[in-house]
């Protein structure tokens, strides 16, 4: 586990010292801000309709954040040629991936608690409301998709050797799984055989990253959601991102290695 | 005396990438035996096969068949590696880390306790003369300074086995001498060097044997003394041993 969290230690350094991390944390502050000190003649739609807004530039912000950071880690140590010293210590190729995984997971989780805390700081102030446990559940299954996120770009960056192809790639990915996910059924069965049975097979195969999505209950000031529904949520991410993370182990032990 | 590094019949193909291309064989069965003590010379022309040799050596690549040992161990299985230090060719290191901090790293992932990491880094940046620069980023580094961390990481975890892909590639004379110094210091500490070089003056001075490989195969192996029994160089022992044919001006 030393030399896991070694790896991953290096890898938060590394996305701390870059400065495209703070550009974007920048940009959002900004926005939050703009949109948090707006009035809007206290109509509380419009008021909704903004945290609605701030809260969909978080996901996006996180998104960016994971996907970037990860889909450069394999590809930039083995054109750096950083993974050649690495592989001559005691090191296996799936302390590597995990080691990877567990460093993006970890800096997109500050990065993410650090949007949220501005975010709460802001609308909190104004409202002189503080929800704390809803907070708590939305990071907390934001930060459980987004170590799915990050598995499933490892194992894109494993596949594609451009780390620009693996990001375009994963986004698209994400983005339609995020928006069409939760509707494939409905479309499925519109659609005649044998077209019906292959978009429910899509439809059960792919991860549903809507379940990890509490901002319309954050927006709605919706109470809490069971713990007991967070836990199956938590065993569901679990699940596919040791899939993704076994399937970029497996590409990776075989790669060739050459200086 | 011990082996510490051994081959047997290693050999190394690559299939080629382009349609109907020949595989490329890069090694052809080497036999290689380096005793526990001795600086031993890897040599060869570009091409010849010695980095393949240490890429296999390092677990980079698996070989086609024939099997090679660390320490007795086969080096496909990582804790091979756990008495070797490894010096790269260029500097391959995490530039945005200071010297300090990346043999941190190495430290942890050695698993060294935090007082003797603390004491082990500070002894390899003094050995290396880094210690100035220590809060320095890499990035910042001259050429020498880079090499010289990379010595100083190769050296993090007191290996027994040092191996060395042309150390002093690139370096400015004073780098060289500087190089050339610690690994005479490491042989005298009773410590196995295994380096490639081309700088075959360097490779008369300091090694005990040297192995000589051509286009993937064995040429000769011995102590330098005897290789060069009949030439006044090694230079000329290897360009003969290569089959090398000085052209007449006309």
């Amino acid at each position: 586990m030393k030399t896991i969290f070694a790896i991953a230690g290096v890898v938060i350094m590394e996305l701390y010292r870059r400065k495209d991390f703070y550009v974007l944390f920048v940009l959002t502050a900004f926005i939050t801000l703009a949109a948090g000190s707006v009035h809007f003649f206290h109509e509380s739609n419009i008021v909704r309709y903004v945290k609605d807004l701030c809260l969909l530039l978080i996901w996006i912000s996180a998104w960016i954040i994971t996907i970037a950071t990860t889909a450069r880690q394999i590809p930039m140590e083995r054109e750096s040629r950083t993974i050649f010293p690495l592989l001559a210590k005691p090191v296996t190729r799936g302390q590597i991936i995990l080691g990877k995984f567990f460093g993006c997971w970890f800096a997109s989780g500050i990065a993410l608690v650090v949007f949220y805390l501005f975010f709460i700081v802001v609308t909190g102030s104004r409202e002189h409301y503080w929800p704390v446990l809803q907070y708590v559940q939305a990071i907390l299954l934001q930060w459980l998709m987004l170590g799915l996120l990050t598995a499933m770009t490892l194992l894109g960056s494993i596949i594609f050797a451009a780390p620009s192809s693996t990001v375009t790639i994963v986004f698209i990915s994400a983005f339609s799984i995020w928006f069409l996910g939760p509707h494939l059924n409905v479309i499925a069965l519109r659609n005649p055989e044998p077209l019906r049975d292959i978009i429910y097979t899509a439809y059960f195969i792919i991860p549903h990253l809507e379940l990890f999505d509490l901002r319309e209950r954050l927006v709605g000031d919706w109470s809490v959601v069971p713990w007991s529904a967070c836990g199956l949520a938590a065993l569901y991410a679990a699940a596919y991102t040791g899939l993704f993370l076994l399937l970029a182990w497996l590409g990776f032990r075989r790669q060739n290695l050459s200086t | 005396m011990s082996a510490i590094l051994k081959s047997e019949k290693l050999r190394v193909e690559f299939k080629s990438r382009e349609f109907r291309q020949p595989v490329k064989v890069a090694l052809t069965g080497l036999d290689l035996e380096v005793q526990a003590g001795e600086v031993f010379g890897f040599l060869g022309p570009n091409g010849a096969g010695k980095t393949t040799t240490m890429n296999v050596l390092l677990g980079f690549i698996p070989p086609t068949s024939g099997t090679a040992y660390l320490f007795g161990i086969d080096v496909r299985q990582p804790i091979a590696r756990q008495r070797i230090g490894y010096l790269p060719e260029m500097t391959y290191y995490y530039k945005f880390l200071t010297a300090e901090e990346l043999l941190r790293f190495y430290a942890k992932i050695f698993g060294l306790a935090r007082a003797e990491a603390d004491q082990r880094i500070d002894q390899l940046l003094k050995l290396v003369e880094l210690e100035q620069a220590r809060k320095r980023t890499i990035r910042s580094y001259s050429k020498g300074m880079q090499q010289r961390v990379g010595l100083a990481q190769a050296l993090i975890n007191n290996p027994d086995l040092l191996i060395l892909d042309e150390p002093t590639s690139g370096l400015d004379p004073l780098g060289r001498m500087k190089v050339r110094e610690i690994i005479q210091r490491l042989k005298n500490e009773g410590k196995t060097v295994f380096f490639s070089s081309h700088e075959l003056g360097e490779v008369e001075t300091v090694c005990d044997r040297v192995a000589i490989i051509h286009q993937g195969e064995l040429k000769t192996v011995g102590r330098v003394d005897k290789i060069m029994e009949s030439y006044p160089t090694l230079e000329k022992a290897f360009l003969n041993i290569v089959g090398y044919q000085p052209q007449t001006a006309s």
